[in-house]
């Protein structure tokens, strides 16, 4: 039934509706013509009528809201790939729609996946393809925050203190349930503060960087014949392998383990996110030699995730070694775990590696260059921001150099380090997470809305038909999202909806009444292994219920994670 | 804006001396004002849908049906007494008075008794007034024959409040549909009230149909057609209670012992008139003595009770408050499919069921009840008042996609099989649903093995 649009059926549902009206009149008719009726006829034939005004001005009502859904999609999205190509916008399913063909590509190692559920949230505040300035712009601090991974032990050991002087890829720390893996300094600077949170664990150890980065020099000059080993200890030891993460748990990757696949997905169709194939233009040579270099971590494959509506970079086209795998459709299209689930999905007891794109160009410039050199390709982006675009940084750098004088709003604002679907709330003057490039400024909305689940009010993202920006998406143009929960939290009520956004073949809404209750059968059945937040956290974002799911996941990941 | 919110600060501190006043107060508030609440964990953006705006669509899909439910309540009334039966829209404003004064008790006694438990449930346990009730409480007066008296109304709400809703957790947690809980008590305490003919139609005048001296006026035109409304009643009211239940003594006034009818007939009040529902004659046959107009059951009976499709579907038939307009449930119906609020599927897969089960009992004939076809099937009785409010209630549907095929589907199977095989009672959707509501979670258990299957067949 999956198979089916939707679309198809509510059109079904809607000729049947007709055909019942439409015979009910006929029926009339008869009754009204027929000898022993006993009716008064005039009125009978007077319902009749009406029955079939009605039945006729539902039809082209609907047909006219049909057109004009097209229309309005059109005029948004003039030359848009990823929208209005009839799927979901229109009321009644395309000739392509009903005669669905998964285009199987002439390389058979390359597959092509199109998958229909799932929801692009369209707001406003995208980054302008252009950088603030070409080269690297270090910030006056930069930070490595243990709060990024998962599961480290929340007091690590600082290998450093205050007041040290450190070069770009010198090992600051490690944590000490897996002393093997250490985390590096990003820039070169002095260390000058151990910020420590509620009972002393560690949130952030700061940086002064240097004006001029010094690097501490590896040797690398034949990587393309290390054997895994010794590459395993190059990265360890240059603080390149916390990249690599694993699934499930979506923890930093274990030295020992050797996993089935590595996965890379070029492109992330979260909101707002920064577009790889502008910011890693030009990068084809580093991220080649990273592709090598996992390579050589796994006896599986390495695949790389491309968007099959986008115009893709030759540095992901070119790309030499791996499997490279086309994906359409809506978010969480550009998730790796949506990916990995139709490629080749982890099971009980199987572990797969992702990395980010950007993060593989690094793991390549230390291979041909042999220095640490973690470029992050930020996009300031979100409604409040004067002029969205990117800025070249390292990792971890200190946000008020990006933002300030930048953003502008009567209301209070929210930063967040990373997406809105999948981000970490910092202070205008904290750090970048580990892993984010990008960062979004929205309003707080921390307001009192009067009647506000009736009455019409401001635009605001939605999937519900309730809303007239989901009836006729645009007519808002981009939306101004904030960060209002809109509602209350509620026991789980509607079904379904979760499953409407989430392109696996995952039952969440299930999936995460079974970690309620702690039912571990359950959890590993239904596919607790494939997921982490950033897979589930569209349906956080649909719940009607305004449930913590993600949340709600992670105590199941911790939980399942410490069963072993 | 601000001077309302001013107001409500100024009253928290005198609701927090209790908790009862404090979880009214945080109700009443949450419903003038959406809260200021941000998100707090990595998703830092909520759709805009929330339970309050999912629950009042629903709300809002059946005014048609309580604004039409309310006329026919006068309607029926009038037609019973005999006067205003001349066309639709005579005595418009007494009928929907009428009405208005029938309904609206029952409304209220169903709003006061279920909010006040949900309240001081809420209040024990320490939780917000969760909306589910706003739906419950729209749907109970709507299912009720117009004629059901108050403290049973009362009665059956917090029964089912209590037992089907608060006992397992509240919102979101119950098994059974909380609306057709209210029902099935009252079908089964107080059998009298809600099976039979007798109750489908209102007859007694209340003080709110006093306010607007509706009494007096029927009075004053009962007289001058030269008769007497309390022995008009009377003579209704005094028929003997196994007229009224026994079915082999054939349905509506038809069936009753000759002094009651001969008694009517001669006051002139009952023209055209049976009290009967058009299900009931469809299943147990039409008599009349007066008129000598027979017929055994089916479409024939129906037509000479005097039913025609058009007060089918327009719902000006005896029978429950809500159910019988069928115009009123399609606008619902369509209004809830737009905006995506109830499942389709359901609707779709009862609809099938209800078709395929019509056409198999066309097959095997054997009776007139058998023969009515499945468009025919779909004007009598409540079916489509059950699928697309009762049967869509997520809560106590299935909650997979798969299982909401297989969930509606069986619906519309074993309400027909209850509606035309049971000779006791010619109705068949609040069993079907409440039947189907304990095996949701079986048939979602099964959807679910078949998902965790397919992951283990994955390793090989």
């Amino acid at each position: 039934m999956e198979q089916i649009h939707k679309s198809k059926i509510f059109t079904f549902t809607l000729t049947i509706f007709t055909f019942f009206i439409a015979s009910m009149s006929s029926a009339l008719a008869q009754t009204a013509t027929a000898p022993e009726s006993s009716g008064d006829s005039t009125g009978l034939f007077l319902v009749g009528m009406i029955a079939t005004v009605l039945a006729v001005f539902l039809f082209i009502m609907f047909i006219m809201s049909d057109k004009i859904i097209k229309m309005a999609t059109q005029a948004s999205n003039p030359n848009s790939n990823t929208f209005g190509e009839g799927t979901g916008f229109s009321l009644f399913p395309s000739k392509k729609e009903l005669v669905t063909v998964e285009n199987e590509s002439e390389n058979l190692s390359s597959r092509y996946v199109k998958l229909k559920k799932g929801v692009n949230i369209d707001l406003a505040g995208e980054a302008d393809l252009v950088f603030d300035s070409q080269t690297i712009i270090v910030s006056d601090t930069h930070a490595i925050k243990p709060t990024d991974f998962h599961g480290m032990s929340s007091i690590p050991k600082v290998m450093v203190e205050v007041g040290t002087e450190v070069k770009a890829g010198e090992n600051i720390m490690f944590d000490k349930k897996r002393p093997d893996v250490f985390y590096s300094a990003p820039v070169s600077g002095e260390v000058v503060e151990i910020r420590r949170g509620e009972k002393r664990a560690i949130h952030e150890v700061v940086i002064l960087a240097d004006k001029e980065v010094k690097y501490k020099q590896f040797e690398t000059a034949n990587f393309a014949d290390l054997d895994r080993d010794k590459m395993v200890e190059l990265l360890l030891s240059s603080g390149c392998w916390p990249f690599l993460v694993q699934r499930p748990f979506g923890v930093v990757a274990e030295p020992t383990d050797s996993p089935k696949a590595i996965f890379i997905s070029t492109f992330s169709s979260a909101p707002l996110a920064p577009n790889y194939n502008f910011t890693l233009k030009g990068e084809d040579r580093n991220f080649q030699a990273g592709l090598d270099a996992l390579n050589k971590l796994t006896d599986g494959k390495v695949h790389l995730g491309l968007d099959s509506t986008a115009e893709n970079d030759n540095t992901f086209t070119d790309a030499q070694g791996v499997q490279i795998n086309y994906f359409k459709g809506k978010h969480p299209v550009g998730n790796v775990g949506v990916q990995i689930h139709h490629i080749d999905p982890i099971n009980k007891d199987e572990i797969v590696w992702t990395i980010n794109p950007e993060d593989v160009a690094t793991i390549g410039r230390l291979m041909l260059e042999g220095i640490y050199k973690p470029i992050r390709n930020v996009a300031l982006t979100g409604s409040v921001v004067n002029e969205p675009k990117y800025f070249r940084t390292l990792l971890g750098a200190n946000l008020k150099n990006i933002v300030d004088g930048n953003c502008e709003s009567d209301e209070d604002l929210r930063y967040i380090s990373g997406n809105a679907l999948n981000g970490t709330q910092v202070l205008p003057d904290g750090y970048l997470g580990f892993f984010d490039n990008q960062i979004t400024v929205m309003n707080e909305g921390n307001k009192y809305e009067m009647l506000g689940w009736i009455l019409p009010s401001y635009p605001r993202p939605s999937t519900s038909p309730t809303f007239l920006t989901h009836l006729l998406p645009g007519i808002h143009g981009k939306i101004e999202a904030n960060a209002n929960t809109h509602g209350e939290k509620r026991a789980l009520v509607v079904t379904g909806q979760f499953e409407e956004v989430l392109p696996m073949d995952i039952y969440p809404n299930h999936l995460i009444k079974a970690i309620i209750v702690n039912d571990f059968d359950g959890m590993e059945g239904l596919g607790i292994y494939e997921v982490i937040e950033e897979d589930i956290a569209v349906c956080e974002f649909v719940d009607t219920s305004k449930n913590d799911l993600t949340g709600i996941l992670r105590t199941g990941l911790d939980a399942i994670r410490e069963q072993g | 804006m601000k001077f309302i919110h001013n107001i409500l600060d100024k009253v928290e501190p005198i609701a927090k001396k209790s908790k009862f006043t404090y979880t009214l107060y945080d109700a009443l508030h949450t419903l003038l004002f959406q809260p200021n609440f941000t998100t707090k964990g990595k998703v830092h953006i909520k759709d805009g849908m929330d339970l309050k705006r999912t629950m009042i669509h629903v709300v809002l899909a059946l005014q048609l049906c309580y604004i039409l439910g309310t006329y026919n309540i006068g309607h029926q009334h009038y037609i019973a007494v005999g006067l205003f039966d001349g066309h639709l829209f005579e005595g418009f404003l007494q009928k929907f008075w009428y009405g208005l004064g029938q309904l609206a008790p029952i409304f209220l006694v169903v709003h006061i008794v279920g909010l006040g438990i949900e309240i001081l449930f809420a209040a024990r346990k320490g939780h917000a007034v969760e909306e589910g009730f706003l739906v419950s409480g729209a749907l109970l007066p709507l299912i009720m024959p117009p004629d059901i008296p108050l403290w049973m109304v009362g009665l059956a709400t917090a029964f089912a409040v209590l037992i089907a809703k608060e006992a397992f957790g509240g919102t979101g947690m119950n098994i059974l549909n909380v609306a057709l809980t209210a029902r099935v008590f009252i079908f089964f305490a107080f059998p009298n009230s809600i099976i039979g003919d007798s109750c489908w139609v209102a007859y007694d005048y209340n003080f709110i149909h006093n306010l607007f001296g509706l009494e007096d006026a029927a009075r004053d035109m009962i007289a001058s057609n030269g008769h007497n409304l309390d022995i008009l009643w009377a003579s209704i009211k005094n028929a003997p209670p196994d007229w009224i239940e026994n079915p082999l003594l054939g349905r509506g006034w038809s069936g009753a012992p000759t002094i009651v009818t001969s008694n009517l007939l001669a006051s002139g009040a009952l023209d055209a008139w049976t009290g009967a529902t058009p299900l009931g004659v469809a299943s147990y046959g039409y008599e009349n003595p007066a008129t000598e107009i027979m017929a055994s059951g089916g479409m024939e009976a129906v037509r000479a009770a005097g039913y025609s499709n058009s007060e089918m579907i327009w719902g000006f038939i005896p029978g429950s408050i809500g159910e019988m307009s069928k115009v009123g449930i399609l606008f619902g119906a369509v209004l809830l499919l737009v905006t995506k609020i109830a499942s389709w599927r359901i609707m779709l897969s009862g609809l099938l069921g209800l078709i395929a089960t019509a056409l198999v009992y066309n097959l095997i004939g054997g009776s007139n009840y058998m023969a009515v076809s499945w468009y025919e099937h779909l004007m009598m009785g409540s079916f489509l008042f059950a699928i697309v409010f009762m049967a869509t209630d997520p809560v106590t549907a299935s909650g997979t996609n798969t299982g909401k095929w297989i969930y509606g589907f069986f619906i519309g199977v074993v309400g027909m099989l209850i509606r035309v095989a049971n000779i006791a009672y010619p109705e068949g959707w609040m069993l079907a649903i409440l039947i189907m509501n304990v095996f949701a979670p079986l048939i979602d258990h099964y959807v679910l093995q078949g998902n965790i299957k397919r992951r283990l067949a994955r390793v090989g």
